[in-house]
């Protein structure tokens, strides 16, 4: 049991991630990546919501009436991203004002409902939730991985703090303006991917 | 058991009880955390007025006892100029301008507001000795994606500006976002906004603002439409449709 909510939970970082090969959640990764905390912040709230919507739904997976399952599941996840985005303008009021509307958009993040259609919907509850933990990681690794980089580069910061400084402050760095656009990230997400499937060249889909 | 779970009434019935749970969690929460947003709203927004002051600084972490010492909110009337009474607190500009009681529809748009509250609130920052230092006035408008909220402050003579923060905005990452850039809000402080005449002549200059030129400011590089959104909010709240009956009103007798 011990070993198998293990699987579970590291799995979707690098054998079955949601975004690499999956191909889930790309449009609010395209979205807020521009920064490392924002990425950071959205990670918290994605694991919140699909690991706590795992719970639910799976805790009640056998009463659900199959003909309206779908919209049970996306009743679950609508209130959970209704809480997490109140509990974010509570605590953290300054990033809630950057992050709102995506983290409104977590609702129609292809994970959540994803993972609560394919696993929830079947497995025991304890396991479920570990599922949504680790799926929520392995979104969150590609989230951090491109914020990584489009930070770096489009700005010439990490959370914030100047490493290449740039032209226009005095320094040497002259941004890249193309890795501060949304858009950027597919090529970012396009080389993780063949990073990851050079790496395991099992996930390479057979024509 | 499957064919029993499937029968209207039961599928009827479930929707209904995770709909109930659903909505109590839901309400739960957003009245539960509903004075600690208020909280941060208001902290933010005094944060920013104490920036465009120049208070933060001696304000550090005691945002809100350095606003209640140094700084009185007022409501006016653009109109008129004149003090009117009024919930400054509460006070927000957007909200009254979906109210056709209290907003008007604008003629002349240049900050792209579409309506503008009748009322306005202004905010006096004053110094130890309790004299007039500096006032912030909020402005809004249209920048290239959405509407930009900002403060700016202007002296004790209701004309050399002593800071322009911008402290809401959906612009471009690294173009028009740049009105975050401390660099270029550093180019702000003892311009001027009103020429002889008393017209608002305050611009960004695409190029770069001449050398004493006291009516220009560089703009942001790459960020066109968002300079001329600047330009028209600030020319559009400083003129007769703005701040002006109230700056004409207190030139030189704020005290």
């Amino acid at each position: 049991m011990a070993s198998e909510a293990n699987k579970v939970l590291t799995k979707p970082i690098f054998d079955n991630n949601p975004i690499a090969l999956q191909v889930l959640g790309i449009c609010s990764a395209l979205a807020v990546t521009s920064s490392m905390a924002n990425a950071l912040v959205m990670t918290l709230a994605v694991v919140l919501v699909t690991a706590f919507s795992n719970l639910f739904i799976s805790m009640i997976r056998n009463m659900i009436p199959s003909s309206v399952r779908i919209i049970v599941q996306m009743a679950i996840i609508a209130s959970l991203v209704i809480v997490v985005d109140q509990v974010l303008k509570a605590f953290s009021y300054q990033l809630s004002k950057e992050l709102s509307v995506f983290v409104g958009l977590i609702i129609t993040n292809c994970i959540v409902m994803g993972r609560a259609e394919a696993f929830a919907m079947k497995e025991k509850p304890g396991v479920s939730f570990m599922d949504g933990i680790g799926n929520g990681l392995g979104y969150g690794f590609i989230l951090m991985t491109v914020a990584f980089f489009r930070e770096l580069l489009g700005f010439g910061t990490i959370f914030g703090i100047e490493i290449l400084p740039l032209v226009q402050n005095g320094g040497w760095y002259q941004a890249n303006g193309l890795l501060v656009l949304p858009f950027s990230s597919f090529f970012i997400i396009g080389l993780i991917i063949w990073a990851i499937r050079q790496w395991k060249p099992e996930q390479v889909e057979k024509d | 058991m499957s064919s029993n779970k499937e029968s209207f009434g039961k599928t009827v019935g479930f929707v209904f009880i995770v709909c109930l749970v659903c909505a109590a969690l839901v309400s739960v929460s957003a009245v539960q955390l509903k004075p600690l947003q208020t909280a941060n709203k208001l902290l933010d927004k005094q944060t920013k007025i104490l920036e465009t002051a120049g208070l933060l600084e001696l304000a550090g972490k005691d945002i809100v006892p350095t606003y209640n010492k140094y700084v009185e909110a007022k409501m006016i009337d653009l109109d008129t100029g004149e003090y009117v009474d009024g919930d400054v607190k509460m006070f927000d500009e957007r909200r009254n301008a979906r109210d056709p009681q209290k907003s008007e529809k604008l003629e002349n748009d240049p900050a792209g507001i579409n309506r503008q509250s009748n009322t306005a609130v202004v905010y006096l920052v004053k110094d130890e000795k309790g004299a007039v230092e500096t006032v912030v006035f909020p402005v809004v408008g249209a920048g290239l994606w959405d509407l930009m909220y900002g403060y700016v402050g202007l002296k004790s003579d209701l004309n050399t500006v002593s800071k322009v923060i911008y402290s809401d905005h959906k612009e471009t990452p690294g173009l028009g976002a740049e009105v975050m850039n401390p660099k270029w809000k550093a180019l702000w402080p003892g311009k001027k906004i009103y020429n002889d005449n008393n017209e608002p002549v305050i611009k960004l200059v695409k190029g770069g603002a001449k050398k004493g030129d006291d009516y220009g400011v560089d703009a942001l590089s790459g960020a066109t439409l968002t300079s001329d959104g600047v330009t028209r909010t600030l020319q559009f709240w400083f003129g007769v449709q703005g701040y002006l009956p109230f700056i004409e009103k207190n030139r030189g007798e704020l005290n």
